[in-house]
């Protein structure tokens, strides 16, 4: 059994998040510049990221949705492969065939990311269950937002890991918003986690723009499931502040509702509050800035100078 | 050699493959209660019962296989496979080619399908084809006991997801099965008759109408060789084609509907491949584009039955002859 993770202090958790964000904005940028397919990016919600991932241990196993950079960057990944992969590059993690809508990545756990809304709900279970039949205390975090959690294998998926008693964290990043519909449209509740009732395990809403209250209330979740051996349904309150995907304009979106969550940004609040109480000075937080902007660079550079697939691998890794 | 039914011979492949892998395991709506033998055998850790759910019961084997186990599902009736789509199309199919190799995913799901039981269109409803179109995937549809059981055990220890079709009119008929590790390769065809005038290609219950049919023909002078593809995906391509360049005339037979059916892929190949060997034009003989309906003479006329199969193969024959005298 491997040990459990140390607790990350926010200045960690601070500097995970601007590298998500520059990562992002790179990325976005990349897309403007015609140098890269647009992704859905996790703008707004990189304190849930951060604060989930660093409640797993390493041997505990990651399936995402189409926003998963920032859970493939907090898990580690290398922000150079995962640009390559995005650009579509042979040294991406996929070697360029999943682009950014399906990356996976085995030598970090992240077995899915799934642009099929609800495909990484649809393969937890089963993952959860190579664990247990291993006889190993592994869990599996399963990132999925709330217009997933209107499909209906939500549904399938939260009562077949409950009756079989599966170590699935099933973590819902509740941004308001499911593409260009408002979650207001299609659920009557204010929570998904109140659903967890239903299947008869636990499950719980949490600041999901608060990466040290994520990081709580996950790892005390990732310790129930140890002990109970029964799924655990962990609800992130967040928000995408930027659109659905690239280019969106987001407007759609009312004015009043954007300017709250914007007021909420988790990078400027935890860096303000910090800052203000002493805990990092601003040569500090400067070098920061420094450090993830020199990762980005290089990141940026090692994509864009890697050479794209050949065209043998049209047809490979069809069949094992 | 014993004589079984291929349900019992399915059962054997299952206990069988649980014996020599432990990863091997069983889940499905029902299986524990109706296979309790392998629940007594292995567990019930290893054969479960799952909730009244397709679409996460062929995720969970997605997501099972990806991880290193070899699930085998059984997803009852082929209509039900619409609620399993999305997990076996493009989690199972797409995943291991997304992944740019990093994952594999070694399956099975099972389901009946086919006239027989009177059942109607929402139970029998023959959808190989559509997996046979989807990349990724094996799909293999057998004809006899002793190859519902080696093709299971191949099935079983192939490392890719196989959609394996069980033909219910075959299921509870009893046949030879070899003793022993009875394997039967995926991608290999079987001629059931030799024969030199035509060739009749076909699997499942339609390969038996054709072994009639050859057997009708026969005594009327004309020979015709019957190939069983067993196999949809991959298909032995090599063993059709052999069989086309010797006789010149292909019909092809299945219980699907015609229209884009695994009879129109092979009918291409062929006219691509052997058609200098084609002495007269290919015919396929295949279910209607309609739903198949309850009521006994409605379900069994949708199936291309030994008359019929006969008539084309003597038309087939005929019409060369009237070709070679114009
Ligand atoms: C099965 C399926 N239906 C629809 C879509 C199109 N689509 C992609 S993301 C998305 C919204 C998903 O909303 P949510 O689950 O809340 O995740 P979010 O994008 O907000 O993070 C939609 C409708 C899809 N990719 N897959
Ligand atoms: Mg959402």
């Amino acid at each position: 059994m491997s040990t459990s993770p140390a607790v990350p202090g926010p200045a960690a958790f601070l500097e995970q998040m601007m590298l998500i964000r520059a990562f992002e904005e790179r990325s976005a940028a990349s897309f403007a510049e015609g140098r890269s397919p647009g992704t859905c990016t996790c703008v707004g919600q990189e304190a849930s990221a951060v604060g989930v991932v660093a409640a797993l241990r390493e041997d505990d196993l990651i399936l995402t949705n189409h926003r998963s950079a920032g859970h493939l960057l907090a898990r580690g990944a290398d922000p150079g492969r995962l640009m390559a992969e995005i650009m579509g590059r042979s040294t991406g993690y996929c070697g360029g065939k999943s682009g950014t809508l399906h990356v996976s990545a085995k030598e970090l756990g992240v077995i899915l990311t799934s642009t099929i809304v609800g495909g990484e709900l649809s393969l937890a279970p089963g993952v959860a269950l190579s664990l247990s039949m291993k006889g190993s205390d592994a869990v599996v975090a399963c990132f999925f937002g709330d217009g997933a959690a209107c499909e209906g294998i939500f549904h399938e998926a939260l009562n077949l890991a409950a009756v079989w008693k599966l170590p699935v964290l099933f973590v819902c990043e509740n941004n308001e918003w499911q593409a260009f519909v408002h979650r207001r449209e299609t659920m009557l509740t204010e929570n998904i986690a109140s659903r967890a009732a239903g299947y008869g395990i636990e499950g719980r809403t949490v600041d999901g723009n608060d990466a040290e209250a994520v990081f709580a209330a996950a790892a005390e979740a990732v310790e129930r499931i140890r002990e109970t051996k029964t799924p655990f349904l962990l609800e992130t309150k967040t928000y995408r502040l930027r659109g659905h995907f690239e280019p969106d304009d987001q407007g759609y979106v009312d004015k009043d509702e954007l300017a709250t969550w914007r007021a909420r940004d988790p990078i400027a609040t935890l860096r303000s509050r910090l800052l203000s109480s002493g805990a990092l000075t601003t040569g500090e937080a400067a070098a920061m800035d420094r450090r993830v902007a020199e990762r980005l660079d290089a990141a940026f550079s090692f994509a864009a100078g890697s050479p794209w697939p050949s065209l043998d691998q049209l047809t490979t890794n069809v069949y094992a | 050699m014993r004589t079984i039914t291929p349900y019992d011979a399915i059962g054997e492949a299952l206990a069988e493959e649980m014996r020599r892998d432990a990863t091997v395991l069983a889940f499905g709506e029902g299986i524990a209660t109706k296979r309790h033998d392998l629940v007594a055998e292995f567990g019930a850790a290893r054969v479960r019962n799952t909730p009244l759910a397709e679409g996460i019961i062929a995720g969970t084997a997605a997501g099972a296989a990806a991880t290193g186990l070899r699930p085998v599902v059984d997803l009852l009736f082929a209509p039900f496979l619409t609620f399993s789509m999305e997990e076996i199309v493009n989690s199972a199919g797409k995943l291991r080619f997304l992944s740019g190799g990093q994952f594999s995913f070694p399956m099975v799901a099972m389901a009946m399908t086919g006239a027989g039981w009177g059942v109607g269109a929402q139970h029998n409803h023959n959808v190989e084809a559509w997996f046979v179109h989807s990349p990724g995937l094996k799909v293999v549809m057998p004809s006899t006991a002793a190859d519902f059981k080696g093709l299971m055990k191949s099935s079983i220890r192939d490392d890719n997801p196989v959609l394996f079709f069980l033909d219910v009119a075959l299921l509870h008929t009893p046949g030879e099965v070899p003793d022993g590790d009875h394997l039967v390769p995926l991608g290999k065809a079987a001629i059931r008759r030799p024969g030199s005038d035509v060739t009749l290609v076909s699997y499942a219950k339609t390969v038996h109408g054709c072994v009639a049919a050859a057997e009708t023909l026969a005594a009327e002078g004309i020979s015709a060789e019957v190939v069983d593809l067993r196999s949809l995906k991959p298909w032995d391509e090599e063993a059709v084609l052999a069989s086309v360049r010797k006789t010149g005339r292909l019909v092809v037979v299945h219980e699907a509907s015609r229209t884009c059916g695994v009879g129109a892929e092979i009918a291409a190949t062929v006219a691509e491949e052997a058609f200098a060997s084609l002495r007269t034009p290919i015919v396929r003989l295949a279910g209607p584009d309609a739903p198949a309906a309850s009521s006994w003479v409605l379900e069994q006329a949708f199936v291309p039955q030994a008359d019929a199969i006969a008539e084309a193969a003597r038309g087939a024959v005929a019409r060369t002859l009237s070709l070679a005298t114009a």
